[in-house]
Formats: C-alpha cells, sequence, structure tokens
C-alpha cells in the first residue's frame, strides 16, 4: 500500500542526511579503498579543494569566475535572442491564425532535430567567434518560448478579444493591453523551461566549438586527465543553473501574484 | 476545418523548399558553402548511401546511433521508473534518497560528458552511461509523481476488497500512474537524443553524430544537412514508435489522446 502520509519533519530529516551520508560515504569510500583510481575518481574534499582554487588561479587561460563569465554572456545573447524573436511570433500565432498554419508545419519539423546538432552550422557559419555558441543556444531555448507565448496567446478567453474588438480597440492596444497581460503566465512558464535548456544547449556547444567558457575549461581537464577540475567544472555549471532556475522560479511567483493567478492554473 | 490546414502546411512546406532552392542558387543571396542547395544535399545523401562516409555507410551510422538510442533509453527509463515507483510507493525511502538526488538533478546532462570520457573512453558504454545521466531525471520524476497524485479512493477501494500488496502495484498502482510515467519516457527519449548526439560530437567512431562532426572538419555542408535531418527522422520515428506503444498500452485510460510533447 502506498503511504499517503509523508513522515514527520524529524524523521524525513534523518532520513535524508543518512542518504547524503552514504553518498558521500561511497564517494570518498571508493578511493581511499582503492576501488577505484584516485586519479578518475577524487573524493569530495579534493574536488571541493579545486573548486576553491580554480576561483582564483587560472586553468585553460582563465579563473573560474572568468570563465562563468564568459559563459554567462554568451548565454544571455542567446536567451535575449530567443525571446526577441519568439515572443512577436508565438503572439502573432496565437492570435493569428493562418500564420500558425504556416508556421507549425516548418517548426514542427525542425523538433526533433536536437539544437546540439546544429553545433557543425554554427561553427561552419561562425568559426570559433561568440555567434557560434549563441546560434546553438538560440535553438535551445527558442522552441519554449515560441510554444508558452503561443499557448498563453490561444488561451484567452474568446470573449474577452471580441469585445475589445467590438469596443473598436486598435491593433495595437489589443497587443499590449489584452493579449500580452493574459498571456503572461504561460509566457514566463515557457521562459523557464528555455532558460534551463538553453543553459545545457550551452554547455553542449563549449564542449565542441569554442576556447573559452566553463565547457572549454572542462573539456581542457579532461584532455589532461584532471578529474578533480572537470568535477569542479560540473559542480560549478549546477549551481549557475540551480541560480538561474531560482531567479526565474521567484519571477514566475512574482508575475503570478501581479496578474492573480496564485495556486491556479498550471 | 482540417483539409484547409493539411492544404496550408504542404504550401507552406513547399514554399520553403522553393524559398531554399533559390536562396542558394546562384541567383540567390546565399553561398552554397554556407548552406548546401538542394544538389548538394542530394549528392552527399547519394554518397553516404553508396560508398559512405565517416567510415561507413548510412544504414550503418543510423543503425549505430539508433542501437545506443534504444539501449540507453531502455536502461535509464527503466531503472528511472522502477525509482520514481519505489519512491511514491515509500515515502521514507524518497526521504531518503531526495537529497541526493535533488543534489545531483540540477547538473545538465551534457556536462557529464568530459567526466564519462574521462572514466569510459569513446566507447559505447560511455555512450550509454552519459544517456543515463541525462534520461534517469525525468523518468524518476514523472513515475514518483505519477504514484504520489493517485486517488485515494482508488487505493481505499482496492484495499478494502482485500487485495495483495503485489497485485495492488501490478494492477492498481502502476496502471494509475501509467500516464504520468509515459509523459517521463517521452521527455527520456528526447533526452536521449541530444545527449547521444551531444556525446557522438565530442568522440565517437561510428554514429550520425560522429558523420556531423567529420562533416564539419570537412567543411561539407551537404553532408551537414544529411546528418541533421537523418537524426530528425530517426528522432521523429523513435517518437512515434512510443507514441503507439502509449495508445496500445493507455487505451482503456480517459486521457488517452494522441501524443503531444
Amino acid at each position: 500500500m502506498p503511504e499517503r502520509a509523508s513522515p514527520s519533519i524529524g524523521l524525513a530529516a534523518a532520513l535524508g542526511l543518512a542518504g547524503l551520508a552514504v553518498f558521500f560515504a561511497v564517494w570518498a569510500g571508493a578511493g581511499v579503498l582503492g576501488l577505484v583510481s584516485a586519479t578518475f575518481l577524487p573524493g569530495p574534499l579534493t574536488v571541493l579543494g579545486e573548486l576553491l582554487h580554480l576561483l582564483t588561479h587560472p586553468y585553460a587561460g582563465a579563473t573560474l569566475p572568468q570563465h562563468l563569465a564568459a559563459s554567462l554572456q554568451r548565454y544571455g545573447g542567446g536567451v535575449v535572442l530567443a525571446v526577441i524573436v519568439g515572443l512577436p511570433l508565438g503572439l502573432a500565432m496565437g492570435w493569428f491564425r493562418p500564420l500558425d498554419a504556416v508556421v507549425s508545419p516548418i517548426f514542427d519539423g525542425l523538433r526533433f532535430v536536437p539544437p546540439i546538432a546544429w553545433v557543425p552550422f554554427a561553427a561552419l557559419w561562425f568559426g570559433t567567434g561568440a555567434g557560434g555558441p549563441v546560434l546553438i543556444i538560440f535553438t535551445g531555448a527558442f522552441p519554449p518560448v515560441l510554444i508558452g507565448t503561443y499557448r498563453g496567446a490561444r488561451m484567452i478567453e474568446p470573449a474577452l478579444i471580441e469585445a475589445a474588438r467590438m469596443l473598436g480597440t486598435s491593433n495595437r492596444r489589443m497587443l499590449t493591453e489584452i493579449l500580452l497581460p493574459g498571456a503572461v503566465p504561460s509566457i514566463v512558464a515557457g521562459l523557464r523551461v528555455a532558460a534551463g535548456l538553453g543553459w545545457q544547449s550551452l554547455i553542449g556547444a563549449e564542449l565542441i566549438v569554442v576556447s573559452s567558457g566553463i565547457g572549454y575549461m572542462m573539456v581542457q581537464g579532461e584532455a589532461a586527465v584532471a578529474t578533480s577540475t572537470v568535477m569542479a567544472g560540473i559542480i560549478a555549471v549546477g549551481l549557475v543553473g540551480t541560480a538561474i532556475d531560482l531567479l526565474l522560479r521567484a519571477a514566475e511567483r512574482a508575475v503570478r501574484r501581479r496578474y492573480g493567478l496564485v495556486g491556479g492554473g498550471r | 476545418m482540417p483539409g484547409r490546414r493539411g492544404l496550408i502546411a504542404a504550401a507552406s512546406l513547399l514554399g520553403l523548399a522553393l524559398l531554399w532552392a533559390w536562396a542558394t542558387s546562384p541567383f540567390g543571396p546565399v553561398s552554397p558553402e554556407r548552406f548546401p542547395s538542394p544538389p548538394l544535399v542530394g549528392a552527399a545523401f547519394l554518397q553516404i548511401a553508396t560508398t559512405g562516409f565517416a567510415g561507413a555507410t548510412l544504414p550503418r551510422q543510423v543503425l549505430t546511433s539508433l542501437g545506443l538510442v534504444i539501449e540507453g533509453f531502455l536502461v535509464a527509463a527503466s531503472s528511472g521508473t522502477a525509482l520514481g515507483l519505489a519512491m511514491g510507493w515509500n515515502r521514507r525511502f524518497a526521504a531518503f534518497v531526495n537529497p541526493v538526488f535533488q543534489l545531483l538533478r540540477p547538473i545538465p546532462p551534457l556536462a557529464w560528458i568530459p567526466l564519462v570520457i574521462l572514466w569510459l573512453g569513446l566507447g559505447n558504454a560511455a555512450k550509454v552511461l552519459v544517456i543515463w545521466f541525462a534520461a534517469f531525471v525525468p523518468a524518476v520524476i514523472n513515475a514518483e509523481t505519477g504514484v504520489r497524485e493517485i486517488p485515494g479512493a482508488l487505493l481505499e477501494a482496492a484495499r478494502m476488497l482485500g487485495t495483495p500488496r503485489h497485485r495492488l502495484l501490478v494492477e492498481v498502482v502502476v496502471p494509475a500512474a501509467a500516464p504520468m510515467i509515459f509523459t517521463g519516457l517521452r521527455l527520456c527519449l528526447q533526452a536521449t537524443w541530444t545527449t547521444l548526439v551531444a556525446a557522438e560530437l565530442v568522440g565517437s567512431f561510428y554514429g550520425l553524430g560522429h558523420v556531423l562532426s567529420e562533416a564539419q572538419q570537412d567543411i561539407y555542408p551537404g553532408m551537414i544537412f544529411v546528418g541533421m535531418a537523418a537524426i530528425g527522422v530517426c528522432g521523429w520515428l523513435t517518437t512515434a514508435v512510443l507514441g503507439w506503444v502509449e495508445r496500445r498500452l493507455l487505451g482503456w485510460h480517459a486521457s488517452a489522446r494522441p501524443a503531444h510533447a
């Protein structure tokens, strides 16, 4: 019988700590007991030490913060571009059905090509310049922005649009005062997905095409068999990804409050 | 009217094809060295289909990637769904596993690639492990949510009727959670393709990602296009198969509807 009741907070905390203890004990113990060579699985403390070391000492041409800054710059470029293109297109598709019928088949055809598969064209078009990763991030972040906006625009009560139209609302005011506010919660939800996929695509792109950034640092670490550097990179990537997601979650909550949707909808 | 919509769709794709042919022709603005023209794509396709490219012909490259996708998907989906079911079934087990899971979850799957290459090299085992890291997470989350969201009345009724535990799991819990599990499996499959292509691009001996990386090094736009198209077709095909399985298994369920990821 599946339990309906959750364990008490104290028990849950104890179990959680036990789980973490087992995880770190296995990780540390595998090296100490010689089950795995420390070259390939450095212990948690070694990795933490490497992470702190990388904060101030350059590896592969830059310190960890500098690598992250380079990555975040590209990331920002790609995501902003996805929003600039995806938001208006999604709104227009939701509002203007013929456009939907024209764009959807093309979009559906491209949907099954993973963003990372654009790497060769990105390299061909932009070399190792900034444009390549930005294109990859764009292809990762664009579909969720478009889908979120499109769904948002479609979800608006038709009666609301009818009423506005009947009252002689201009196209511009229709866009800024009816469609955009009504679609905002769905748009923000799409943005959160886009941010995650964009970050993921960026790491993939940096593993392959560029010569700076956190992904590049990890590839260099791999080539030098510096496992602790690679693992420190993984942790840094996870932390930044979490920070981005937390920021967007806060934004999502604020938007839901602003539009009176707390607790409602999905 | 669906008929009219289909017509517009066909016209739209035809228009795109014509635009492509014109833009990459000698009269168009796009140099075929940047983006291949239709004849160049046809030539590249003929080459890889007959004499081969990047070490093998197209069927061999497709089968390599497809085989790894199926293998990785099955490993990740089965282990992830099992863990998710266990977490949904036993809250104390969930409390034990969850912190570690939450610790590893934010790591983008592709970030594991360098580490896994260090561990296992460029062979098939490395690909399957990277896929597992990527595709495991959505399977766990959705299976757990699926079990948690089973209506209490359903479980009460089963218990009142004296259903033994193992039958409860197989005949009540798993079917009731199945729609959510399949949602997870669709995400799982998507993650599998993305990770495999990335892993093959970073380093491999065969496979569609390897075709892409060789084509990139040879500056061979036609072959890049063929590789991307092959990946898209394979991705579409596997998604269609999964949707077919879902409809076969969940035909009875109220929420059964055409898969739309």
